[in-house]
This record gives structure tokens, sequence and C-alpha cells, in this order.
């Protein structure tokens, strides 16, 4: 499928100083031993990240990769910049810290579902309503990985796993209408098996300013395999994958004979072409300032067994959390002296 | 309380005085009733007179129980005095009591004869059963014994407001300021101190201004014409140190501590926090100061509130949270985290009564060994603590610098009685405050095997053992940490199990090594040949001091040691332990200090305990001090 294209490239300031030297992926590569199983969405992931990055026009000691506890989480390790692997959950609150400390940077997350959104569920959904200045990368396999094959957050009900021998109980969260709930300026969804719609991606995440989070529907081939094969698979997409392209209408299939149209009922449904007027396509527009409609396209496939809306659902612009409130520089200790003498004060001798 | 006393004529109003060369008050209403700014305006006056003073807030658990209730009863006390004092008193030579049942709550910590000022328009038939009257104290003997001054407070506040407009009920809230009035007139407080004050806090509020501005008047007026009190008393000022003097509490005093912190260390003080009693009022003060480079980041919980911290510490920032007990358990893993890391972190804990919500408004120190063990693995983390009001600003440095010096998170100790309490502070001259610039790695400081230069993040400093603090966006020391255990000095992530054992010593090396930085304990009192030697730490040191001067007094022979640095120990203290022929250590928990002491100095350590919620008096402490010395 072609990228999507890029309606608007907002500016970062602050990360501009000066001409950037150029990289390459390798530049990007750190000499870590990479040690996911073999054949896990991961690697692709991993190596799409890394061809998105001298795209992104940072310098390598610019940018700051955090990750949580998780397969996922251990991405900072393998890429050739700052990293700081946390503890279980808390990836968006230190990547809050190092943000507001230092606004020149450019501060990812990595994680998956049981750590973006079990445990640390709650401080994804406060980085993202506060907008802080974070690109924020989920990757959702529907399972926990590294603890050996527990059902997840997103896990589909009724799945069987080693916790839940007949069958969970718990009905899963939808990354994108979590993000969309928590009214995240930047929302958007990619998969592990397209390598060109990672990168530009990961790239629009990077330029938006502000909280950028994007779910990358990732293989777990040894817990969870082929969990989206239905819809990422070469020769599925094009009956499965719904391109969101900003500005047009929203159609697939082949020779787009599918589209998506607005129920007032129902929401979002995907219907023939046929069977609709031409100009009844709901035509996308990512800038819609009400998150309701890219909402309802965050609803359209609640698990991977039908047509599923892929690229950016969501980009819209809000200040960025901690700049109007950055405080200067500390003025030294005459000041702190005039601090000290302030108020009521009385002399002796 | 009230030491000595010489009467003369000649005070306000015509009346006779008396000198008195110290007196503790405590002043008893409704949660709403504004006790505690009456009681803090009192203060502050007193402060500007030149007393030597000490404060004791008693809050409240619940913000407003129903009225004329013992549960909604707030109270403050201060002791003032013509002699440096260190606690807020055993017991009130004067009660104001602004309900009865602010009067059945606090006339048992009024002193034999002491004075009960009450508030008679409060005293109905309703008022009595609200407090659990059966029958009014006046008419049952409960006040023999007690000087009472029957003022009707609320009706002369709202005849004299009233005229300006101001309707009854709102009128009648002024009444705090008619007893501000009234005792400004008894103890000689300047007042036009108060004055000016109300006009600055209520400017742009013109009604309520004039409202508690005449209330004021009326109280002070009311003074120089009842014959209810026919004696005023002068506090002499004490003799002080030259030096600039402010009054200050201990949660202020920690967060300039802080702000001092970053101008010495020349770094932006980066502030995480949750709001939790009684630890707010810190992150109150620091989000008023981002001209100081200071940021305040109201976090969703405790635990971002740590590890946005930690985040900030990675970037360069000096990282502080803030927190009190419950949020020092919620923050363990974190903490650990950042063991781990070798930041630096300091983390405030002003514990307050526990375990789980305990009394979140009274004062424990009963979170000491759980900032010394509070967390999985073998996790040291350098621990110390203030030991009164003024005394956090120091505390709050000293934090710091150790955090900074050995990249390491600290905890610091207050709790809610230092926190709330307030005495003078002779400002320090900034020039005297010690220089915290640690600097950034900027160079490589390895060579790999075919000579390119690299960056080993955990290759430590010999004398301190602290690994470099390279922050992003430094070119070419790009680096990844992370809490597993990592190689020592590449820092790679290692599963060797020597290597472990290695890091495990190393951690534990450099927190212990940190008390060669740390001055020797001083040993006040008898250091040569005491009878027993007192050992405490934080706010136990008022108490503990005065306790010790009266038993010192009385001819026996007691030495006092307070601690700053609970871990690691300062260098002598094994050498002063054992030198004693007894060690009585008093805390506000169950023995935790002595605990310590046990087991690191084999010393027959014998703990006194109190968890009431409330601080050791000194004359609670000199019966302990009588009962060992038998
Ligand atoms: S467990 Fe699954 S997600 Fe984790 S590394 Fe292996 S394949 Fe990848």
């Amino acid at each position: 499928m072609t990228p999507p294209p890029t309606p608007v490239s907002v500016a970062a300031p602050g990360r501009d100083r000066g001409p950037v030297p150029g990289t390459t992926r390798a530049d990007w590569q750190s000499d870590q031993e990479v040690r996911w199983c073999p054949g896990c969405g991961d690697y692709s992931i991993l190596a799409a990240f890394q061809f998105a990055l001298p795209d992104m026009g940072v310098r390598r000691e610019d940018v700051v990769v955090v990750g949580g506890i998780g397969c996922a989480a251990r991405f900072p390790y393998y890429v050739d910049s700052y990293g700081l692997h946390g503890i279980h959950g808390r990836a968006p609150a230190i990547a809050t810290g190092i943000a507001l400390a230092n606004p020149d940077l450019s501060v990812f997350v990595v994680g998956g579902d049981g750590d973006l959104l079990s445990i640390g569920g709650n401080h994804l959904l406060h980085a993202l309503r506060r907008n802080v200045d974070l690109t924020i990368l989920l990757f959702n396999n529907r399972i926990y990985g590294l603890t050996k094959g527990q059902y997840s957050p997103t896990s589909e009900q009724g799945k069987v796993t080693k916790s839940s021998p007949r069958g969970s109980e718990d009905a899963p969260l939808h990354p994108l209408s979590v993000a969309l709930g928590a009214d995240a300026t930047f929302v958007a969804r990619t998969h592990d098996m397209d390598r060109a719609h990672m990168v530009e991606t990961f790239r629009r995440a990077h330029a938006h300013r502000g909280a950028a989070f994007v779910e990358v529907l990732q293989n777990c081939n040894v817990f969870n395999d082929g969990a989206y094969a239905e819809i990422t698979s070469k020769s599925a997409r094009e009956e499965m994958v719904i391109p969101l392209r900003q500005g047009e209408p929203i159609r697939f299939g082949p020779d787009g004979s599918r589209g998506v149209v607005l129920d007032p009922d129902v929401g979002a449904v995907v219907v023939d072409v046929a069977d609709v007027a031409e100009d009844a396509l709901l035509v996308h527009d990512e800038t819609r300032d009400d998150p309701g409609i890219a909402f309802a396209l965050s609803r359209l496939a609640p698990n991977p067994d039908a047509p599923t809306p892929m690229g950016v659902f969501r980009a819209v612009e809000r200040p960025v959390y901690g700049i109007a409130t950055s405080p200067g520089p500390p003025p030294g200790r005459d000041a702190l002296g005039a601090l000290l003498h302030s108020g009521s004060t009385w002399t002796v001798g | 309380m009230l030491d000595d006393t010489d009467v003369t004529v000649g005070g306000s109003g015509g009346k006779p005085s008396e000198e008195v060369t110290g007196v503790v008050i405590r002043l008893a209403g409704d949660s709403g009733d504004g006790m505690q700014l009456t009681g803090n305006q009192f203060t502050a006056v007193s402060a500007l007179a030149g007393n030597a003073l000490s404060t004791l807030p008693d809050f409240p658990a619940e913000i407003r129980a129903p009225a004329g209730t013992l549960p909604g009863v707030s109270a403050f006390q201060v002791h003032i005095a013509g002699h440096e004092v260190t606690t807020p008193g055993d017991a009130a030579d004067v009660l104001v009591a602004m309900n009865p049942a602010a009067l059945r709550a606090e006339l048992p910590k009024v002193v034999p004869g002491g004075t009960v000022v009450l508030n008679t328009d409060a005293f109905g038939e309703r008022d009595l059963r609200k407090a659990g009257y059966d029958v009014d104290p006046r008419d049952t003997g409960d006040l023999e014994g007690f000087e009472v001054v029957e003022v009707p407070m609320t009706s002369l506040t709202v005849t004299a407001v009233k005229e300006l407009g101001v309707k009854s009920r709102d009128a009648e809230r002024s009444k705090n300021f008619f007893a501000l009035g009234l005792l400004c007139w008894m103890y000689h407080r300047d007042p036009e101190g108060v004055r000016s004050w109300i006009r600055d806090r209520f400017n742009g509020k013109d009604q309520v201004l004039a409202a508690n501005l005449t209330a004021f008047e009326v109280g002070l007026n009311f003074g120089e014409t009842t014959e209810l009190i026919p004696v005023t008393r002068v506090v002499p000022p004490v003799v002080r140190e030259p030096g600039t003097y402010r009054s200050i509490s201990g949660n202020t005093a920690l967060s300039w501590g802080l702000i001092a912190a970053g101008q010495l260390a020349e770094l932006p003080l980066f502030l995480g926090s949750y709001p939790i009693t009684p630890a707010s009022d810190i992150l109150h003060e620091l989000s008023r100061h981002p001209g100081m480079g200071v940021r305040t980041f109201q976090a969703e919980d405790e635990i971002a509130a740590c590890t946005a911290a930690i985040g900030a510490a990675f970037a360069g920032d000096l990282a502080v949270t803030t927190t009190s007990g419950p949020g020092l358990a919620l923050k363990a893993e974190a903490i650990g985290l950042a063991v781990s890391l070798e930041l630096p972190l300091v983390v405030v804990d002003i514990q307050r009564g526990g375990p789980s919500t305990g009394l979140p408004t009274k004062t424990e120190q009963a979170d000491l060994l759980q900032a010394m063990f509070g967390r999985h693995g073998e996790s040291p983390v350098p621990v110390v603590a203030a030991s009164r009001p003024s005394d956090c600003f120091d505390a709050a440095v000293e934090a710091a610098r150790i955090a900074l010096a050995y990249r390491t998170p600290v905890i610091l100790l207050s709790d809610g009685y230092l926190a709330n309490s307030a005495e003078p502070w002779r400002l320090p001259a900034v020039e005297s405050l010690p220089d915290l610039r640690v600097g950034f790695a900027t160079e490589p400081n390895h060579t790999a095997p075919d000579g390119t230069p690299e960056f080993w993040p955990y290759l430590r400093d010999p004398d301190t053992l602290a690994r470099p603090w390279a922050v992003p966006g430094t070119p070419g020391l790009e680096h990844r940490i992370g809490g597993i255990e990592k190689a020592d000095g590449s820092g790679d992530i290692s599963y060797d199990p020597a290597n472990h054992q290695r890091m495990t010593e190393l951690r534990a090396a450099k927190v212990a090594g940190i008390a060669g930085t740390v001055p020797p304990v001083e040993v006040q009192g008898d250091a040569e040949d005491p009878e027993v030697l007192v050992v405490g730490w934080g706010s136990t040191w008022g108490a503990i001091t005065d306790a010790v001067e009266r038993v010192r007094a009385g001819g026996r022979r007691v030495a006092h040691v307070h601690l700053r640095h609970l871990n690691p120990f300062p260098p002598n203290l094994g050498e002063v332990l054992a030198d004693a022929p007894r060690v009585l250590v008093p805390e506000m928990n169950l023995g935790q200090l002595a605990l310590l002491l046990r087991s690191t100095f084999l010393v027959d350590a014998r703990p006194v305990n109190k968890v009431a919620g409330q601080p050791f008096t000194a004359a609670e402490l000199v019966v302990e001090l009588e009962k060992i010395l038998d």
C-alpha cells in the first residue's frame, strides 16, 4: 500500500540547532545483541524504526528511548542513542520527566499492551491528555510474552491461555479508542508486516508536537502466533486493510470496491461502494477537532478478523505540555538571598 | 510554665502588668473558626517583638467535621519566651476556647491555675450538647482551679461589625480577630503589625477587610476597658546572636532548602509530587517559584511523581519527589530503580501516623525502617533527618549534596510536627552555603579494544564510587541504562553471578562511604562521664534538649546526641555509644532507631516510645530520664 500523505509538517522549534548530520540505519544500531525470539515481529519494527530515524532529522544524542518492562520494552537497548529501561508500566511517566527537563530532546516510549495498558494504563492516559511531547509506540501482540503467555488487556474474550484455561473473562481494551478517549492529539495504527507504512507512520508521529500515540500490530510468534494473520498477511491486506488517506473518501478492497460510511445508528460501517452513492463515503479528515469520528473508526474492527483501518486517525494541534510553564534557569545565590529575606524579617544587633 | 513574674503598674490601659519569662498559649475552636490563622498571626507579631518561640498546630483530620463537635476542634499552641525555647511547651498557661467542644477537648492540656478565656456566646444548650456536655461546665466545678475569663466574643464582634453593613452570619466569622485583638492587648503586642497584615491579606475584599479590622480593634479595646482581666503580661525579647531573622515553618524551610540546593548545584530543580497530607505544602510553595529555576509536576499518582523525577534526573535536573508514608510505600519500586540507575534523587517523606491512612494530620516517626529497608533486594539508600523547623533547610541541602555527589536516591525524613510548626530562624549568609556543583560527563572515559574512545556509564570515581552523570543531548556519550543488573564498568546487561555479587557490594560500599563526608556527632550536655546518653533523631530534638537541660539542672550528668545521618551513621557514633553506661532512645515509634543501634553497635539501647499523634513533651522525657537514672 502507499504511505499516507503528509498534510502538515509541524516543525519542532527547539529541536532546531543548525544542520543535523545525516545518518543511516547503521548509525542507530547499538552493539547489544538483540534477544527477542527468532521470528518475533519486534525485529521488523526495530528495523523500521532505525530506517525511519535518519528521516526524522534528529541528532543521535538528542534521542531518548524509554521502555518499561516486557519484550517490547527492551527496545532502548538496541537503539544507539540515549536510552532508559525502567520499571513495569512507568515508561510514560519517566519519559514525561525527561521531556519536561529538556524540551529539545526527541523522547520515544516503547511498550507492549501489558506494559502500557495494564500496569501502566494510568500513566498512558495522563501523558496523552496532558499532551506531553512524546512519541509513544505500543506494540500490541494481545498477550503477555515475557512472562510466557498469559492473557493481556487486549486479548479477546474467551482466550485460552495458561492463566485462563477456561477462556479469559475480561473484555479487551482497544488501544486507539483508549487514546482517543484521553483526547490524544495524534493517533495512528500500523503493523509489523509493512515496513514502508511503519517508517512513514513513525516519521509522522515524531514530527507531531505533543503526545503521539501509535499502535503497532505485532506478532508474537511464540505465544500468540498469527493474531493478525487475517489482516496483515500480504494476501489478506487488500481485502482487510483500510488505508486512511487525508482528504480522501475511505475506500479499500479490489479496485476500491468497498468503503466506509457513517451510519447515525451504528457508527462507522463497511459497505460495498456499489450499494451507496459515492459521495456517501466518509471522507477522512485527521484534523477534525472532535475525536468522535476517529473514535468511530477505531471501533470498526474490534477484533482483527474484519477490515481494519490503518494510518493516522487523528492529528490535531494543542499546546505542548510544559512549554508555557517552562521555568528559567536557576538564578543563583543572590536571588536565593533575596528569597530568604523576602517578607517579614527582623534584625538583631 | 509561667517561670518568673514581676508585677509593675503601667501596662496597657494603665492596668498593672507583670513580666513573665515565658508563656504557652493554646487557641482552640472549630476548624472553620480560623484558629490556625489567628495563632500564626500572634506568632508572627511575637517573633517581630523579638521573643523566642515554638509552635504546634494541631489540625483535626476532617476538613470540616460537624460544627461544634469534638472531631472538628482545631488547635494551635505557641510558646513565647524571653529565653531560647525548643518546644511548644508541656502544657498551656492560657487557653482560648471558642466553643464548648474546644474547651472539652483542650482543658486537659492547661496547667492547674491556668487562664481559660471562653467565648460565652457559644455556650448555648445545643452547643453544650454537641460537645457532649449534659450540664454547662461553668456550673459543675470542672473549671475549678482555673482563672476563667468569660467574654461574649461573637456578640461583641457582630454588634460592631454589623454597623459596617455586614450580615450577622458574615460578621460572626470575624470573631477570631476579636480573640487576636484581645490576646495582643493581654501580651502587649504591637497592634500596628497586625493591622497592616490584615490590610495586605484581605486586600481587594473590602468588606471582609473592614470587618476583620473592626473585630480586631474591638478585641483590643475590650481588653482596655474590661475588669475581667486585671493584669497584663509582658514577655521580654530574647537575647540573640546578631543577624536577620524570620519566622519559618518546617515545610517552608524544606522547600527553600531545595530551592537553595538548585542554586548551589546550578541545576534546575524538578519536583514530581502527588498531593498528600502533610507534604502538600512543599508542592504549593515550590510551585510559586518558577523564577528560581523550579519546575513542579503534579503527577497522576505517587509512582508517576517519583518516576518522572527519575526521568528528570536522567536528563540532568536536580530531581525531587515529596510525599508522606503511604506515598513512600508506593514509590518503593521506583526508588529501587534509582538505586540501580545510580541517579541523584531526593525523596522527601513528611511522616504521619500509620499504618495505612492512619492519622493523616498527626505526627509520627515510624517510617525510619521503611526508609532504610522498604525495597526489595539489597537496596541501600542514604537517610537524613531534620530536627527542628529551621533545620529542614539545612537537611534539604545536605540530602541534595549526598544525592548529587554520590548519584543516589536519598530519603529525607521530616514529620507532621516539624512540617507545620514554626520558629524564628537566623538567615544564613548565602556565601556560606556549600558548593553542590558536580558537573556532567562530557568526554568518553574508556577505550574499546579497537582503540575507539567510548563511554562506560558505570565506570566509577575511585573516591566516591559514584558513576559519571552523562545527560541526553551530550554528543558521543550515548548510552543505555536500566533496572536489569549491569556489568561493572561498561553498564551492559549482565546476568553473570560474580558480577551481581560485585555490583551489590559496590552499591553498598558507595553508600557506606558517605560516612567519610559526614561530620562526627557532637555530644551535647555532659560529654565527659555521662550517667546516661540520650540518642535521638528528627523532631524529638526540642523535647530531648529541654528535658536533658532540666535533668542536668537537677545535678545529674546527661549527654545528648542527635542524629542528622541515619544511613550511614556518623563515623564516631559507635565510640560515643560504647562510652556511655546507659543509652536511652526516645522515638515517636515503637523503637526503630533503637533496633538499628542495637543491631549495628551491639549496645543496650533502651527505647522510650510514644505513638499518640503528638510530639513528646519535655516533661514526659524528664520522667523517663529520672526513671533510668534511679
Ligand atoms: S515472547 Fe513473543 S513478543 Fe516476546 S520476544 Fe518472543 S515472540 Fe516476541
